[in-house]
């Protein structure tokens, strides 16, 4: 006999899962496999737009066409600083997932400090570029790649901004050290995808 | 074991069904009226609204067409301009392709998915009802801008110099490019929430290799969407920079490159396709195995096959970029690549063939739709096979020969199993059968209209009429066919009339369906028709391929998960081992707000580029009100709710 009279079957119960934990770090984790998705998709803009840029230089007959190369300070120290911040991040995520309350909340404000200082330098980066993006095609796609990357920059730190201050709130345990792990593995995937946009905007031109 | 059922109550033996249910109903559903309705994430409700608008833009659509048609039944017609003509066709393609095909298949996926892989809601589900915002919110701004006579003009696939602006002053093409963003956005989240479905929350025993085809059809459809759509934003974001700050990604005279255009907006419009033809084969299937009585006929060739369309679907672009002058030799991989997956789509068709011949088919209304499907489809297929050949493209491209092989692999191979499926699942989404007599007629006429639209559509590519023209003189020998081709289309209109009849009657006064009026073998005909809020009372255990089928008298489950709680349970992605119990979000303003102010971004970019600056404040606030917690933080973490 059905349960509700539609026509659906009885239950015969076979198991428990009251005693599975409420939470788990890594592939466990719902959210992880989120944030793979999103890597995913912006990891395929990012290869696109670097092929879009070999596109480009392909099809001109000088590259850069009547520019000048951009300076490499500011992105010298950017990529530095954004390279040494993967030492307090992989600290926090270490942290995060062992749900160390004190750690967390110090790394993170880390995390926050060292997202700040790149914003700010990434700012000096887009004059050095000595192009705007209404010069060239090689113009565009060089402000294109440098702004698709800060756009990523800012959302990690806002990110990151959120977190530190709802882990100095009493929300700040359990399943909330998930996403803090989560959004230290996604710095990671920021610092990853700089590498090669690093080249091609600095040294592509040079090299090629 | 003790367990505290008292304080945190769970389902088990020690409630019974009738009180279980009331519980859980309290704990998932929305609250009443309006309120409910902006707030819900129900992924049956959102999936609602999703089919219902996806349906209303078919029609939209299809008007459109048929007006096409009108202007095309006689030379020398003048119903519509040459003006207006370049909007109604531009407008029939991108309102097909990005507010109708896409669109609904991830709503079928919506609501079907979380119920056959036996989970209480879909993962994400404030994101599937941000999407929903997002995708409406696109699909209102282009037929606001066709109805303001700003209607795109430049082709479903706006071919650069002509949409550049150069070529195309005013904002018409700044419409359709920015209806792109709305609308790849919302398939990108819808993406992500399936396949977070699909990979953790299947239910416990549901291993990879007993996952329902239609549910690997879902998957590969969202993985396929999470590497095109970036391209297609990509493509339309360059294009509007080009359009509104003097960017010159496509102008040649400043290093640009018009193919770059084609190049990336076929390396997305190719995979669409697939994006929109994989769910149908899991429609199909489902149908298929239901209909046939057994289960489908190999099994893991079929989901190697539905694999292997997905990653060659990547392979294929540059077939829709013969006429532009690039290498022979790269033309000739595209060539092999395109004949190449017409293996994979033959292994499904034969496997179908075969699971029909071994089982027991009752030709019901679904059955017959999916074997309409098969004849359209193949003869589609096999246009698609002549056409990649390099030689025969540039005699037929841009011709009529190339809008019928298109139209019979589209409404081939995804309207006629949308119907298929719409006959199979309405009693699951109404509690309510539909008229299998009407359904016959639905069928009957819109295969013959179908036939009798596109098939001279053939034979006048072939005697030379161009794609895009608004008319034509008379004594080209194009009258005639062109005269039957506007009757089929009638006849599609009159069909898909019957449906609309049929689902409004029927779903007032059709038979009673019952939990599993087919006797089908997946798990979303293990629950009520129409579905509770929380889909399942008890987490179903599954022990074999086909769990309807392995236990007919009871539905083996798992007790213990909470009642006062939105909660579920996270499986292993390869076998399903129940892992976690996760909480579920409840209902939120917040998605509406965030998908308000990031439509405010978008519209405003058309006009001026700060709107990205200043819109980028507001979607940044509701987006974290969206995450922040709303209730103080719980003694134990057990009670927390998001």
């Amino acid at each position: 006999m059905s349960p509700t009279g539609s026509g659906e079957l009885q239950p015969q119960f076979m198991g428990d899962l009251a005693t599975l934990p409420p939470h788990a770090h890594g592939n466990r984790s719902l959210t992880w496999w989120g944030m793979m998705g999103m890597i995913a998709i912006e990891g395929t803009a990012f290869v696109l737009a670097v092929a879009t840029y070999f596109y480009l230089a392909n099809q001109s007959p000088d590259w850069p066409p009547d520019a000048l190369l951009p300076e490499l300070l500011p992105g010298i120290l950017f990529t530095a600083l954004l390279l040494v911040s993967v030492i307090p991040n992989v600290w926090l995520q270490r942290v995060a997932e062992a749900e160390k309350p004190q750690p967390v909340r110090i790394a993170l404000v880390v995390m926050s400090l060292f997202g700040a200082a790149l914003v700010v330098i990434r700012y000096f980066e887009f004059p050095a570029l000595l192009v705007t993006w209404d010069r060239s095609a090689y113009g565009s796609i060089l402000v294109t790649l440098l702004g698709l990357h800060t756009v990523h920059l800012v959302t990690d730190l806002i990110d990151t901004l959120v977190l530190t201050v709802l882990m100095m709130t009493g929300h700040g345990k359990g399943r909330r050290f998930v996403d803090v792990a989560e959004n230290a593995i996604y710095w990671n995937f920021v610092v990853i995808t700089w590498i090669p946009i690093y080249l091609v905007v600095y040294f592509a031109a040079r090299w090629l | 074991m003790t367990l505290d059922t008292v304080n945190r109550p769970r389902d088990g033996e020690w409630l019974d069904e009738v009180a279980t249910r009331a519980r859980l109903d309290a704990t998932w559903g929305d609250a009443p009226g309006l309120w409910g309705a902006l707030t819900t994430v129900d992924h049956k409700r959102v999936a609602h609204r999703y089919l219902i608008t996806a349906f209303a833009f078919f029609v939209a659509g299809g008007l459109v067409a048929l007006l096409m048609r009108v202007q095309l039944s006689h030379a020398d017609e003048h119903v519509v301009g040459p003006d207006l003509y370049n909007q109604l066709f531009t407008m029939h393609g991108s309102t097909m392709m990005f507010l109708f095909a896409v669109p609904v298949m991830e709503a079928v996926a919506i609501y079907l998915v979380p119920l056959m892989v036996g989970t209480r809601g879909i993962a994400f589900p404030r994101l599937t009802a941000f999407s929903y915002w997002i995708y409406v919110a696109g699909g209102i701004l282009l037929w606001v801008a066709f109805a303001l006579n700003i209607g795109p003009d430049a082709g479903w696939f706006a071919y650069t110099p002509l949409s550049g602006p150069q070529y195309s002053a005013g904002k018409r093409v700044d419409m359709w490019a920015q209806m792109i963003t709305y609308t790849e956005l919302s398939g990108l989240a819808v993406a992500i929430s399936i396949i977070g479905t699909i990979l953790k929350q299947r239910a416990p025993g549901m291993s990879l290799n007993r996952m329902p085809l239609f549910v690997w059809s879902m998957l590969v459809m969202s993985l396929m969407i999470l590497f095109a759509m970036p391209a297609v934003m990509l493509a339309s974001t360059f294009l509007l920079m080009d359009r509104l700050v003097g960017t010159h990604f496509y102008n040649a005279a400043e290093g640009g490159d018009a193919l770059l255009w084609q190049h990336l907006f076929w390396f997305f419009g190719h995979p669409e396709v697939y994006i929109i033809f994989i769910p149908a084969l899991g429609i199909v299937s489902s149908v298929v195995s239901t209909f046939a009585r057994r289960s489908i006929f190999a099994y893991p060739l079929m989901v190697l096959a539905l694999i292997g369309i997905g990653f060659l679907a990547f392979g294929l672009w540059v077939h829709h970029m013969f006429a532009t002058g690039l290498p022979r030799l790269g033309n000739s991989f595209y060539t092999a690549a395109s004949m190449v997956i017409a293996v994979p789509s033959g292994v499904q068709i034969f496997c179908w063939i075969a699971t029909l011949w071994a089982g027991r088919p009752r030709f019901s209304t679904p059955l017959l739709f999916v074997i309409g499907f098969v004849i359209v489809f193949v003869l589609g297929g096999l246009t698609g096979v002549m056409l990649a050949s390099v030689p025969l493209d540039l005699q037929l491209h841009d011709t009529y020969f190339v809008v019928a092989h298109f139209h019979y692999v589209l409404i081939g191979g995804a309207v006629f199993p949308l119907f298929a499926g719409l006959y199979f699942w309405f009693p699951k989404l109404t509690g309510r059968m539909l008229s299998e007599r009407l359904g016959h007629w639905n069928f009957w006429v819109l295969f013959i209209g179908f036939n009798l639209t596109f098939f001279p559509m053939h034979y006048l590519g072939l005697a030379g009429m161009p794609r895009r023209i608004y008319t034509y003189a008379e004594g080209l020998g194009w009258d005639t066919l062109n005269s039957i081709a506007t009757v089929g289309a009638f006849l599609i209109a009159l069909s898909v009339l019957m449906a609309l009849i049929n689902m409004i009657v029927s779903a007032r006064n059709g038979p009673v369906a019952g939990a599993n009026p087919w006797g089908a073998p997946t798990l979303e005909w293990a629950t009520p028709s129409p579905p509770p809020s929380y889909n399942f009372a008890h987490i179903p255990l599954v022990s074999g391929d086909n769990p309807m089928w392995e236990h007919r008298e009871r539905l083996q489950v798992l007790r213990g998960l909470r009642l006062d709680k939105r909660e579920l349970v996270l499986t292993s992605a390869l076998d399903a081992t129940a892992d976690v119990r996760d909480p579920s979000a409840r209902p939120s303003i917040w998605p509406l707000l965030a998908a308000i102010a990031v439509s405010g971004l978008f519209l405003g970019s058309i006009f001026t580029p700060w709107a990205v600056v200043i819109g980028a404040v507001p979607a940044t606030i509701a987006l974290i009100a969206w995450f922040w917690p709303k209730d103080p933080p719980a003694e134990n973490e057990e009670d927390d709710e998001i």
